[in-house]
């Protein structure tokens, strides 16, 4: 009878007891890349995240609560990553925001879907949100969003009959590299060359003379930042002179800095960049710029944008419940003009994948120049 | 065929930059005994040392003599006094340990000042050099010239000058070098210091690539080790050979294979070397007195 009393009350317990506190600070906590070959990725989404957390919490936190963010570095290691995801569950996190590489969230993912905490990623891969993951939420394009676009600026703008890919063999890569050939096929331009990297490689030399030798009209590279500057540094070192495309990576703001006049001419279709014309990304830019004292890539604003959309869902659903939080946020539609931290209006669908404005842009004299915005895919 | 050959000529290039870095190994192991595992951070540390300087204003060529002087003091001088003297006396185990130590410390001394890669400057300007359909890089074509004459400069050196003859008896057999009246301190300073040079220059030329970044080198100090022992630890030649092997191989697997056998290029010849001529394809048999 006593033990029966003593599980009475620890079952009435538990049931008074939500399943994240309702008072305190808020616990969000980062799986990021801070230091191994995504250190330039992880570096900015973390600077992001944190820059907006400071604007929340100087505006009175979400619900009038202040946010405690934690960034954890995932050494850019899958297995590092599943292990902070569960030292986030550990921590009772509210949110989970990270990591950038999707080799990384594939993995992590598992541990925040078991506790049933939502999980921002910056990850581009197309397979991470098609796992029926309902606590999986993306910052960005999903590549087989975002190759489309591309695809259809190869043939209708470049006007190349065939391409050059050399893309990186990991998830993000691979990922890339599939939506892109299904992307080409679709409006018939012919991949020539398939040409694979390492993750971290350092000569390229060999990848761009395969490159030079398919003759290919143009070249399509899909690979990490320091790579793509190495990419680029060599491509030029060898005379290349052909249309050098990519899609975000490629002119992100890192990227331009690593590599230099290489940089010049090369095009590419990126979802976020600080060289937008609207109102409140030149906004943030000139906020990021004054924290941090250098540009923020597409990463710095995937993170500021993504803290900006906990505080609008969270504020929808006026309380902080994970559950409820993933609920809301699939078919959720956020303004720009209510929220303008999140840059651009943005709605998630039933995977958590995201559809906004994009840019089609292009390097000149080490600047992204914006040469068209296109429609959100949705619009169409 | 044109392929093969500017496959060839940057290999050559990117071999030669490891054949400077085991260079260093080779030279302070016949000197002293010293076996530097830090030696791939010996070629990061200057690379941060010339971005300072540029940061500063300083155009690059003098912000490599800067560096080449402070690298002289720090890793030169004070990697000496403070860290090999006082260890060699308990054998080279303790050294090994230490200088291990030494590449992570560093490693996380750099890190804590920036884990990101920052761009470096070429010395060479961009373009290419056509000869009968062949292209080379100014670049490749600079760091063949630079290393090849740095190379050659410290054969001569140590083959034609008195100083460099005592500085190779010193490493030959350092008791009968003092019976000559060799200052035998000198001879091995001098090495230390001509190693810290080796690591700027290669520094200079890698940088470029690579990117400055705290863990760049990883794989220089990596690669400059199994240089050094598949052409032979005791032979600064040696040291040439392996440099360039592991540099044409791994971008002639890279091309012709597949770029993810290219880091077991140089594990693949060590193990051979190991194997079959322990002593490296140039080296000699060391004899011991018993």
């Amino acid at each position: 009878m006593k033990r029966l009393s003593r599980l009475a009350a620890a079952l009435a317990v538990s049931v008074a007891v939500p399943a994240f506190a309702q008072s305190g600070p808020v616990p969000i906590i980062g799986l990021v890349e801070l230091s191994g070959t995504g250190t330039t990725a992880g570096t900015n989404f973390d600077n992001g995240v944190k820059l907006a957390v400071k604007e929340i919490n100087a505006a009175g936190g979400i619900l009038g609560r202040k946010i405690e963010y934690t960034s954890l570095d995932t050494q850019s290691q899958p297995n590092v990553a599943k292990g902070l995801a569960q030292k986030a569950v550990d921590q009772n996190a509210y949110v989970v925001m990270g990591p950038v590489f999707s080799g990384s969230i594939i993995v992590s993912m598992a541990e925040t879907k078991r506790a049933e905490i939502p999980n921002f990623t910056g990850g581009e891969a197309a397979n991470i949100t098609q796992q029926g993951n309902p606590y999986v939420f993306r910052t960005s394009f999903t590549q087989s969003t975002a190759m489309p676009k591309l695809a259809k600026y190869i043939n209708d703008t470049v006007k190349a009959k065939n391409i050059a890919m050399i893309w990186v063999n990991n998830d993000f890569g691979k990922g890339g590299r599939d939506s892109m050939q299904k992307a080409l096929d679709a409006v018939g331009v012919k991949v020539v060359a398939d040409v694979p990297t390492d993750p971290g490689q350092v000569d390229f030399s060999g990848a761009v003379l395969k490159v030079k030798q398919s003759n290919a009209d143009a070249v399509f590279v899909y690979t990490n930042e320091e790579e793509s500057a190495r990419a680029l540094r060599e491509l030029r070192k060898q005379g290349y002179d052909k249309p050098i495309l990519g899609e975000t990576t490629l002119t992100g703001q890192k990227v331009i800095e690593l590599a230099g006049e290489a940089a010049n001419g090369a095009l590419a279709h990126v979802g976020l960049t600080v060289d937008a014309p609207q109102p409140a990304i030149k906004d943030f830019d000139k906020k990021f710029q004054a924290e941090y004292k250098y540009k923020s890539d597409h990463n710095g604003m995937k993170g500021y944008s993504a803290m900006y959309v906990v505080k609008a869902v969270t504020e929808k659903i006026k309380k902080f419940d994970g559950k409820e939080f993933a609920k809301t946020m699939h078919g959720a539609k956020i303004s720009a003009k209510d929220y303008p931290g999140v840059l651009l209006d943005v709605t998630f669908d039933n995977n958590g994948d995201l559809d906004r404005e994009s840019f089609l842009v292009k390097v000149e004299n080490g600047k992204q120049i914006v040469t068209a915005t296109l429609p959100p895919v949705s619009a169409k | 065929m044109g392929d093969l050959v500017q496959l060839l000529v940057s290999g050559t290039a990117t071999g030669a930059i490891y054949a400077l870095a085991a260079l260093g190994f080779t030279l302070l192991w016949q000197a002293s005994g010293t076996i530097n595992f830090a030696q791939g951070e010996f070629v990061m540390l200057p690379a941060f040392g010339m971005l300072a300087c540029i940061a500063l204003g300083a155009p690059l060529w003098v912000a490599f003599l800067v560096t080449c002087a402070a690298a002289m003091l720090v890793l030169g001088v004070g990697f000496k006094l403070v860290i090999v003297d006082p260890l060699i006396k308990h054998g080279v185990i303790p050294l090994v340990i230490a200088t291990l130590g030494l590449s992570i410390g560093l490693k996380q001394l750099v890190k804590v000042y920036s884990a990101e890669a920052h761009p470096f400057p070429s010395a060479f300007p961009l373009g290419q050099w056509s000869l009968g359909g062949v292209q080379i890089s100014y670049a490749d074509l600079g760091t063949l010239v630079i290393a090849g004459l740095i190379v050659y400069g410290l054969q001569t050196f140590l083959n034609k000058t008195v100083t460099g003859r005592a500085m190779q008896a010193c490493a030959q057999n350092t008791d009968a070098a003092k019976v000559l009246g060799i200052d035998v301190r000198r001879m091995v300073m001098y090495v230390f210091l001509i190693n810290a040079v080796l690591a700027v220059v290669a520094a200079l030329l890698v940088t470029p690539t690579y990117l400055a970044k705290f863990d760049m080198g990883d794989s220089i100090g990596q690669k400059a080790f199994f240089a050094a022992i598949i052409g032979g630890f005791n032979q600064t030649r040696g040291a040439l050979l392996g440099g360039v092997l592991i540099g044409v191989l791994e971008n002639v697997v890279g091309f012709y294979f597949s770029p993810a056998y290219k880091e077991g290029v140089a594990l693949l010849l060590f193990l051979l070397v190991i194997l079959f001529r322990p002593e490296g394809l140039l080296g000699k048999a060391e004899e011991r007195k018993v």
